[in-house]
């Protein structure tokens, strides 16, 4: 049973890794329209997340399969269940990647233009749908005994959700300034920092309004108060140091305070689940839980061992990414995109 | 038509034909890129920098499509197969997770620094990078095909709790489905990759555009190309022949056969399929040819269909069994056809460059052309051959396609994905033949100093190139 929990743990740190990572490029992509200028300084800013946005996908891609892996019956009722709102996600993500690659492809405003814009609307709805997604999941969706859930655009789309999906868009917004402060220079640099100050006051009131309507329509305190309250607690000053370290230039620091804030949000949301993966507005009965959704040990102890031996590696050569392309992007850098 | 089992199965089949486009080519391409960095590398040859980082550019054109549909490819099983997912999930999510953290984090990571680290890394370490991304794309295919081998014969696992769970990953892993698919796929993955830059620099040869340049690809495109034809043919006769044994139906209505062949046994080289009745009007037969393939003997009986078809309806109760047999058949036929086709072309190619007519034989080149399609419409008819054939099972023996599909989802909710995503689809389609054909145009960056491209004084290329 200890590797049903162990699982759960996984994913979620799966989730934080994206959230982490694609946020930032996430972020980068909509600082496009809010830092950049003019065409050559957006160039710049796509630039600095080109070596990186493709393996920060993959943590996504890899959460996926670690869930039709650990627990088959998530990774079905959650996929089928949000059919509508993944088909649009899937079109943004194509749409992106795509842009990454193809925008520098051909000398002409035109053509740059069209893949910048696409680059912009995806990377400022692609957290959003994933903010409204991981919101219905703690408020709970309309699941039958079959696990199957047959969702209504209201059941999707409501108060809670769209908070959700705001506060996570303009977290990875906050985090992509940051990304910004540490790999640019100059003109762009001090506007990414002013431009963070800003976007933390409104990610201030959206994250306090978050967690307080979280305590009113949800019941994740009444669960795991004891673990939240610290929590949020936590959050709060880390969000706050990070705002701190910024008016100070201390980038490095404000971006690893915000690190923080990202793990601590994205696990409160897998604290307050625990030990359940979704829960059905029907009846609890029907809630997907780490027991009733999981693979047999056997496929858990296989895949435990897999893991624990790649991720290392991963990890290894995702570091080395970084310091290879640890100097910051300025403008007689050779822009690749 | 319409109903939701039909238009599911339709989308799966249009996402994933067009995701396999892009996949072998990248993997053939990689790889090919790789070759030629080695080259660089050792013989000290700035041409073969040039040459990897021209390819390259195709490379990452379409890799980046490949990239994106795949990303449906794993929401796909979910989304609209979500019974699938439930009762198979145990066994077939492991590979599919396995693949992720294995392959793609390599491949998406090293591109990008092989992409962006020209400058920054010693000519070894990027060397190393780009055969890890050959690495993890190859590793790609090897796990996407053992969790596909599975579907075609089941190991590792017993049925429990009402749903498959895994209880031996090294039979997954030593599936021999797998080692009859895995080489198959590869090479033919392989030969699209060898296909493509011998194609395209045949159109600069026959232009006479920077013929050295061109030549060198040529040369080593049509090597690979000729090497993983035909390993493409052998791991396919190993295949068939075991597809004979482990699923029987398939290879029965890839020939057309109804009833019984008897001993010895004839190939049905074409036929005109009667499905309602049961037969075939108007055969083409070549005796013994069927007992090689299956058995690699010239004796032996086949079973037929109708055979086959009681003892299934015996083994897993009514039904109907028989595949859709008329596209099985044709599809297979095309797909052994054009691969046939490729290993004589690699074969001509290869005797043309050995007598140093390459470049005088017009027409050769002219063909090598047209073979750029070549590897694609085999690959596409291999897999709807193996998939069509399969059916009705989505896991030979154990779950039917009928049984697979999401029950949430709506005919309407599939309607709007399928516009959607065929739309995106022709509209990256397009594009990427654009950038494809503009790059080509563009043509390598040659160093004039460095390129001789012709010595012809008065050829006007050569002009050009000095020029530059």
């Amino acid at each position: 049973m200890l590797l049903n929990e162990l699982w759960f743990l996984l994913i979620a740190v799966l989730f934080i890794g994206f959230f982490f990572l694609e946020g930032y490029d996430f972020g980068v992509g909509m600082a496009t329209r809010f830092v950049a200028r003019n065409e050559t300084e957006r160039r710049m800013l796509i630039n600095t997340i080109g070596p990186f946005w493709d393996a920060n996908e993959v943590w996504m891609i890899t959460a996926g399969g670690a869930m039709f892996a650990a627990f088959p019956n998530w990774y079905a009722t959650l996929f089928s269940g949000f059919y509508v709102p993944l088909v649009f996600l899937l079109l943004l993500l194509i749409a992106r990647g795509t842009a990454f690659e193809y925008r520098a492809k051909v000398d002409h405003p035109k053509w740059s233009g069209t893949w910048d814009w696409a680059i912009f609307i995806a990377s400022l709805l692609c957290p959003f749908l994933w903010g409204v997604v991981f919101s219905t999941l703690v408020y709970g969706l309309p699941i039958d005994k079959n696990m199957n859930m047959h969702a209504t655009f209201t059941s999707i789309v409501h108060p809670y959700s769209v908070l959700g999906g705001i506060l996570i868009t303009l977290l990875c917004l906050y985090h992509g300034l940051m990304f910004l402060c540490l790999r640019t220079t100059d003109e762009l640099q001090l506007r990414a920092r002013a431009l963070a100050k800003k976007v933390f006051w409104i990610l201030a009131v959206a994250a306090l309004a978050f967690i307080i309507v979280t305590y009113f329509v949800t019941d994740l305190f009444a669960k795991r108060g004891a673990l939240l309250y610290p929590i949020y607690g936590l959050d709060v000053i880390v969000l706050i140091l990070s705002v701190v370290f910024l008016s100070k230039k201390r980038d490095g620091w404000a971006f690893g305070m915000n690190a923080g804030v990202i793990l601590l949000t994205v696990a409160s949301l897998f604290v307050g689940l625990f030990p359940r993966l979704m829960i059905s507005s029907v009846t609890p009965a029907y809630n997907l839980t780490v027991y009733n959704s999981a693979s047999g040990s056997y496929s858990l102890t296989v895949m435990t061992i897999v893991a624990v031996t790649l991720l290392p590696f991963v990890l290894g050569y995702s570091i080395w990414s970084y310091y290879v392309f640890r100097k910051r992007v300025t403008k007689d850098h050779h822009l690749e995109y | 038509m319409f109903d939701v089992l039909s238009l599911a199965r339709f989308q799966y089949a249009a996402t994933t034909i067009f995701h396999f486009f892009f996949v072998p080519l990248s993997i053939g391409l990689v790889l090919i890129i790789s070759i030629m960095e080695t080259m660089y590398v050792v013989k000290k040859n700035e041409i073969y920098k040039k040459m990897a980082q021209f390819w390259g550019k195709f490379f990452l054109i379409n890799f980046a499509i490949g990239v994106v549909t795949g990303i449906l490819q794993e929401f796909q099983f979910g989304m609209n197969w979500s019974e699938y997912s439930r009762f198979m999930g145990d066994v077939f999510g492991a590979p599919l997770a396995i693949e992720a953290l294995l392959a793609f984090f390599m491949e998406s990571t090293f591109i990008g620094i092989w992409l962006f680290g020209w400058d920054r890394l010693s000519k070894g370490a990027h060397l190393a990078c780009i055969w890890l991304v050959t690495a993890g794309t190859t590793l790609s295919a090897l796990w996407i095909l053992t969790a596909n081998s599975f579907m075609r014969h089941p190991v590792g696992f017993q049925i429990n709790n009402g749903r498959a769970e895994m209880n031996d990953f090294f039979a997954l892993l030593t599936n021999p489905q797998l080692w009859v698919e895995f080489p198959h796929t590869i090479f033919g993955s392989f030969a699209t990759g060898g296909f493509v830059v011998a194609g395209i620099s045949a159109i600069a040869l026959l232009k006479k555009r920077q013929v050295s340049f061109y030549l060198k690809s040529f040369k080593l495109a049509i090597i690979v190309g000729v090497i993983s034809s035909l390993g493409i043919a052998f791991s396919g006769h190993a295949q068939a022949q075991y597809l004979v044994q482990t699923q029987p139906m398939k290879m029965a209505a890839a020939e057309g056969l109804w009833k019984d062949s008897g001993s010895p046994a004839a190939w049905t080289v074409i036929a005109s399929i009667d499905t309602k009745n049961h037969k075939n009007n108007q055969e083409m037969k070549i005796p013994y040819l069927l007992d090689f393939l299956s058995y690699g003997t010239f004796s032996g009986n086949v079973e037929g269909m109708e055979t086959l078809q009681k003892e299934y309806v015996a083994k897993y109760g009514k039904g109907d069994y028989i595949p859709p047999v008329k596209t099985t058949f044709w599809s297979f036929r095309v797909m052994s056809g054009f691969g046939g086709l490729l290993c004589v072309i690699g074969l001509v190619g290869v005797f043309l460059l050995w007598k140093k007519k390459l470049q005088d034989s017009k027409w050769f080149l002219r063909i090598m052309v047209a073979s750029i399609a070549f590897p694609f419409i085999g690959s596409t008819s291999g897999w709807l051959m193996t998939e069509i054939g399969r059916q009705p099972w989505t896991v030979f023996g154990f779950m039917q396609t009928a049984a697979s599909v999401s029950p949430n989802v709506t005919a309407g909710q599939l309607l709007f994905s399928i516009i959607a995503f065929i739309t995106m689809y022709s509209i990256l389609a397009v594009v990427m033949i654009y950038l494809f054909v503009r790059t080509f145009k563009e043509g390598p960056s040659l160093n004039a100093k460095k390129d001789v491209s012709s010595n012809d004084p008065f050829d006007g290329e050569a002009y050009h190139v000095v020029t530059e």
